[in-house]
C-alpha cells in the first residue's frame, strides 16, 4: 500500500531548507517527493492519506540519550513504555544508555535490549554499550563484539570514566571500530555529595553544591584526549557556559569533538530548586541564567550539535523523598520537541537547524539511518503541528514515570504523526482525543 | 490590626518583620511566666505535639519539651533510633501515620535541607522546623534575636559578626536572614573554605581576618566547629583553627566594650573559643538557653494556641 503525506511543508535539515512537498511512501521507503497538486492517485488503488496541511514534515526525530531502565528497573520504564513515550514525542529512534541492571557491557545484554525493542515494535532502539566492564573504570568492554551485536556507541553515562589512561585507550580503540565515545563529564571529587548547582541558590537553601568546574574539568580532559588520539569524543548533556566555551575553542582548532545539551538546560535554571522540588534535580544540575544563555548561544552558533533528552524515568519511591536523597534525573521524551520549538520562536535557531539537532546531527554522530528526507531512503518521518497549543498534564504521559518539571506548562507544537519505516507508530488524535 | 497568620514555622525567610516582633513580644510574656514559682499554665491543654528528631540534639529537643509541658500540651518525642525510619519507612509514610493520629503540631529536626517543607505538604498539622540540614534553624535565630534585644535593647543598627563554619551552618543562615530583616549589619568571618559561595548574596560582608572582622562589633556570634567535617578537607586541624580563627581574650580587645558573645552550643572549649572568653563577662550563652524556652512557648502558643485570634491576657 502506498502512503501519501499530503499538503505538508517539508523541513530538510541536511540542506537547511523548507519546501512544500507531498511525500509518497511505498514498502517503507520514500518513493517520491512531489510538488503539491502533482500527484493524482490512480483510480481503484489503495492509498492511505495522511493530511499534513498546515503542518511540517521532518525526518523522524532521534534522541541519542535516553534511559529505558530495562533490564533491571522495569517499574520505572520498560523498552516498550519508553518507546511509546518516544513515539508520542515525535521520536522514531533513540539510543539507550547502558546503566541498566545488569549493565549493558556484554553482547547478551545488547541482544536482550534489541530483542525487547523488536517485541515493542514501535521505534528504532539503538543500544549504547558501556565503556568499562561494570562501568567500574577498570577495563574495557569488548567494543568489537558489542558493535557486531548492535551497539552504536560506548559510554559509561551516569558515571564518569575516572581513569584518564583508560579513557584515552577507550577513545583510541573505539576509533578503530567507528564507535563514538559519549562522555558523561563529572569530576566526582569536585561534585562530592552535591545535589544542585553551586551558586546563590545552593547557598540560600543550604544544599551542597556541584560547581560548574566539576563538569568543565572533565570536558577539558576529553577535549585533550580527542586531540591526543585524533579520535572523536561526544560530550553528553552540556550545562555550563565554561563547557560551551571550551568546546567552541576545541572545534575551532579542529579537534574532533561533538556535544549535546538537554531541553532543561535551555529552559530552566537553578531557581527551579527553590521549593525543594525533586523534579528539578538532575545531573548535571540546572545552572545559572548566564549558563542558560550560553547554552542557547552554543546551539545557535553550532557549538552544540545535538539536543538529547537524557530521559531518566524515576518512580515516586526515588522522587517523593528528601531532596538530598532523591534520585537525579527527569523524563524528557514527551516535552523535548515543544521546548525546542520555543527556541525557534524566540529566534535562537531557525526551524531546519533545530530539526537538525533533533535528527540529522545525532544520526550522523551515531552513523545510524535517518535524519534526512530523500527519495529512496527509509520513511522515518514526524508530522508536527507547530501551532498546536496544550498544557502538560501528568496523566497524559506515556512514559511509565512522571518525574517532569514541566507538568502544568503551556506548550506549543506537537508531533501529530510519527512514522517508522512507513508505518504510523503514533497518531496523536487517536491517543489523546479532545486534547 | 496585625495578626500572626502562619500555620507552620519553616524558616525565618517566611516571617515578616511584624511576625518577628510579635514572636519576641509574646516571648516576653512567657519569660515572665517561667520565672514564677509555678511555671505551668493551661494554655495548650488538650493539644498534642510531637517532637520528631532525626539527628542527635540535647538542648533544642529538651527546650521544646519544656515549652510544651509548661503550656500543658501532650508531647511525644521520637528520635531516629526508635522510629520506624530505620525499618525503611519513607518520610512521607511516616508523615501520613502521624497525620492519622490527629496531631496539632509536629516539631521536626532532620539532616536533609527542605524536609520540614516536604512534611508540611503532606500533613494538616502545623510544622515547626527545629533544624533542617544546612538550611534553617528558625527557632534558634528567634531566640538569638530575642537575647540580643534583651541585652542591647534593640536589634536595628547593631553590628554583628558571625564566626566559623558559615557554609554548613543552618544557625548562621537563619540568623543572617533574621538579623538583616531586623536591620542589623552582619559580617561573617572564618576560613575561606567555610564561607559559602556568593555569601554576599545573603546580604553580609565577608571579612576573613578575624581581628578586622571583630572591630567595633556589638554582637559576636560563634558557631560550633564540627570536627566530623575535617574529613571534608575544610581545615587542617583544631590546633591551626584555634590559632587563626578561634576567639581569645586578645582579640576581644577589638570589639565594643559592652559587646556580647553568643554561641548556639555545644561549645568546643579551646577550639572556637577559649575558656576565659566563654565564661567571661561578655558571654550570654546561658541566657540564650533560658530564652530558648520562652521563644518556643511563644511559638507553640502563636501556632496552635489560638494566638492567631485572641489577645494574650
Amino acid at each position: 500500500m502506498i502512503t501519501w503525506i499530503k499538503g505538508g511543508r517539508i523541513v530538510d535539515p541536511r540542506r537547511g531548507r523548507e519546501k512544500d512537498l507531498d511525500i509518497l511512501i511505498n514498502k517503507g521507503k520514500i518513493e517520491s517527493l512531489l510538488p503539491p497538486g502533482a500527484f493524482h492517485p490512480p483510480r481503484d488503488s489503495e492509498i492511505r492519506q495522511v493530511d499534513a496541511s498546515g503542518m511540517v514534515v521532518t525526518p523522524g526525530l532521534i534522541d541519542m540519550h535516553v534511559h529505558f531502565r530495562e533490564p533491571g528497573e522495569e517499574y520505572k520504564e520498560t523498552i516498550a513504555t519508553g518507546s511509546k513515550a518516544a513515539a508520542a514525542g515525535g521520536f522514531t529512534a533513540v539510543a539507550c544508555m547502558p546503566n541498566t541492571n545488569p549493565i549493558n557491557d556484554s553482547r547478551s545484554v545488547t541482544e536482550f535490549i534489541l530483542e525487547r525493542a523488536r517485541k515493542a515494535n514501535r521505534i528504532r532502539v539503538y543500544p549504547v554499550a558501556a565503556i568499562s566492564k561494570g562501568m567500574r573504570s577498570e577495563s574495557l568492554t569488548e567494543f568489537g563484539d558489542l558493535k557486531q551485536a548492535g551497539a552504536v556507541a560506548v559510554s559509561d553515562d551516569g558515571r564518569p570514566v575516572t581513569n584518564s589512561e583508560l579513557m584515552r585507550r577507550a577513545i583510541e580503540y573505539a576509533g578503530f571500530f567507528g564507535l563514538p565515545v559519549i562522555s558523561h563529564c563529572q569530576d566526582l571529587d569536585l561534585s562530592n555529595r552535591g545535589v544542585m548547582h553551586e551558586g546563590v541558590i545552593s547557598t540560600k537553601l543550604g544544599l551542597i553544591g556541584i560547581p560548574a568546574a566539576s563538569e568543565e574539568v572533565m570536558v577539558v580532559r576529553e577535549i585533550l584526549l580527542a586531540k591526543l588520539t585524533g579520535c572523536p569524543v561526544h560530550i553528553a548533556h552540556v550545562s555550563t557556559e565554561g563547557s560551551v566555551a571550551f568546546i567552541r575553542q576545541a572545534k575551532e582548532q579542529g579537534i574532533p569533538v561533538t556535544a549535546e545539551t538537554a531541553p532543561h538546560y535551555f529552559s530552566l535554571d537553578h531557581r527551579s530548586v527553590m521549593e525543594f522540588d525533586t523534579n528539578a534535580k538532575m545531573y548535571p544540575p540546572l545552572r545559572e541564567p548566564r549558563d542558560v544563555e550560553a547554552i542557547k548561544r552554543g546551539l545557535s552558533e553550532g557549538v552544540i550539535d545535538v539536543i538529547a533528552t537524557d530521559h531518566a524515568p524515576h518512580s515516586p519511591l526515588e522522587k517523593d523523598v528528601e531532596f538530598d536523597r532523591a534520585a537525579f534525573g527527569i523524563i524528557g521524551l514527551e516535552t523535548s520537541l515543544p521546548l525546542t520549538l520555543q527556541l525557534v520562536r524566540d529566534g535562537v535557531m531557525d526551524l531546519p537547524s533545530a530539526i537538525a539537532k533533533l535528527s540529522h546531527n545525532p544520526a550522523t554522530i551515531l552513523s545510524v539511518k535517518g535524519g534526512t528526507i530523500e527519495e529512496g531512503k527509509e520513511a522515518d518521518l514526524t508530522v508536527i503541528d507547530l501551532n498546536k497549543e496544550y498544557v502538560v498534564h501528568e496523566e497524559d504521559f506515556n512514559s511509565k514515570s512522571h518525574n517532569s518539571p514541566f507538568i502544568g506548562w503551556s506548550m506549543k507544537g506537537k508531533a501529530m504523526f510519527t512514522m517508522v519505516g512507513g508505518r504510523i507508530v503514533w497518531n496523536s488524535d487517536e491517543h489523546n482525543p479532545g486534547r | 490590626m496585625y495578626r500572626f497568620r502562619h500555620q507552620d514555622l519553616l524558616g525565618i525567610d517566611q516571617l515578616s518583620v511584624s511576625d518577628i516582633h510579635s514572636i519576641l513580644d509574646t516571648a516576653d510574656v512567657f519569660r515572665e511566666i517561667v520565672t514564677r514559682d509555678i511555671k505551668k499554665v493551661p494554655t495548650l491543654r488538650g493539644k498534642s505535639i510531637v517532637n520528631f528528631f532525626f539527628e542527635p540534639s540535647t538542648r533544642t529537643k529538651a527546650s521544646f519539651e519544656m515549652a510544651a509541658k509548661r503550656l500543658s500540651a501532650d508531647m511525644l518525642s521520637f528520635s531516629v533510633s526508635d522510629s520506624s525510619m530505620v525499618k525503611g519507612e519513607t518520610l512521607i509514610d511516616t508523615a501520613r501515620n502521624l497525620q492519622a493520629m490527629n496531631l496539632d503540631l509536629i516539631v521536626i529536626r532532620h539532616p536533609s535541607s527542605g524536609v520540614p517543607h516536604l512534611l508540611a505538604k503532606y500533613v494538616e498539622a502545623g510544622v515547626i522546623n527545629a533544624g533542617d540540614g544546612m538550611h534553617e534553624h528558625p527557632t534558634q535565630a528567634l531566640l538569638d534575636l530575642y537575647t540580643i534585644k534583651k541585652k542591647k535593647g534593640r536589634i536595628k543598627g547593631l553590628r554583628v559578626v558571625i564566626i566559623g563554619d558559615i557554609a554548613h551552618s543552618r544557625v548562621a543562615r537563619s540568623n543572617i536572614i533574621g538579623l538583616r530583616k531586623m536591620g542589623a549589619e552582619v559580617t561573617v568571618s572564618g576560613p575561606p573554605t567555610m564561607i559559602p559561595v556568593h555569601a554576599e548574596s545573603l546580604g553580609v560582608k565577608v571579612v576573613f581576618d578575624l581581628a578586622k572582622a571583630l572591630k567595633s562589633k556589638d554582637v559576636v556570634m560563634l558557631l560550633r566547629i564540627q570536627f566530623e567535617r575535617q574529613s571534608e578537607m575544610l581545615f587542617p586541624g583544631t590546633r591551626e583553627y584555634s590559632t587563626f580563627f578561634g576567639l581569645n581574650e586578645d582579640l576581644m580587645k577589638g570589639v565594643k566594650k559592652e559587646a556580647i558573645i553568643m554561641h548556639p552550643g555545644p561549645i568546643n572549649r579551646g577550639v572556637e573559643i577559649t575558656n576565659k572568653v566563654a565564661d567571661g563577662p561578655y558571654s550570654v550563652i546561658l541566657d540564650q538557653v533560658t530564652n530558648g524556652v520562652a521563644i518556643r512557648m511563644a511559638l507553640l502558643y502563636l501556632l496552635i494556641g489560638g494566638g492567631k485570634d485572641d489577645h494574650l491576657d
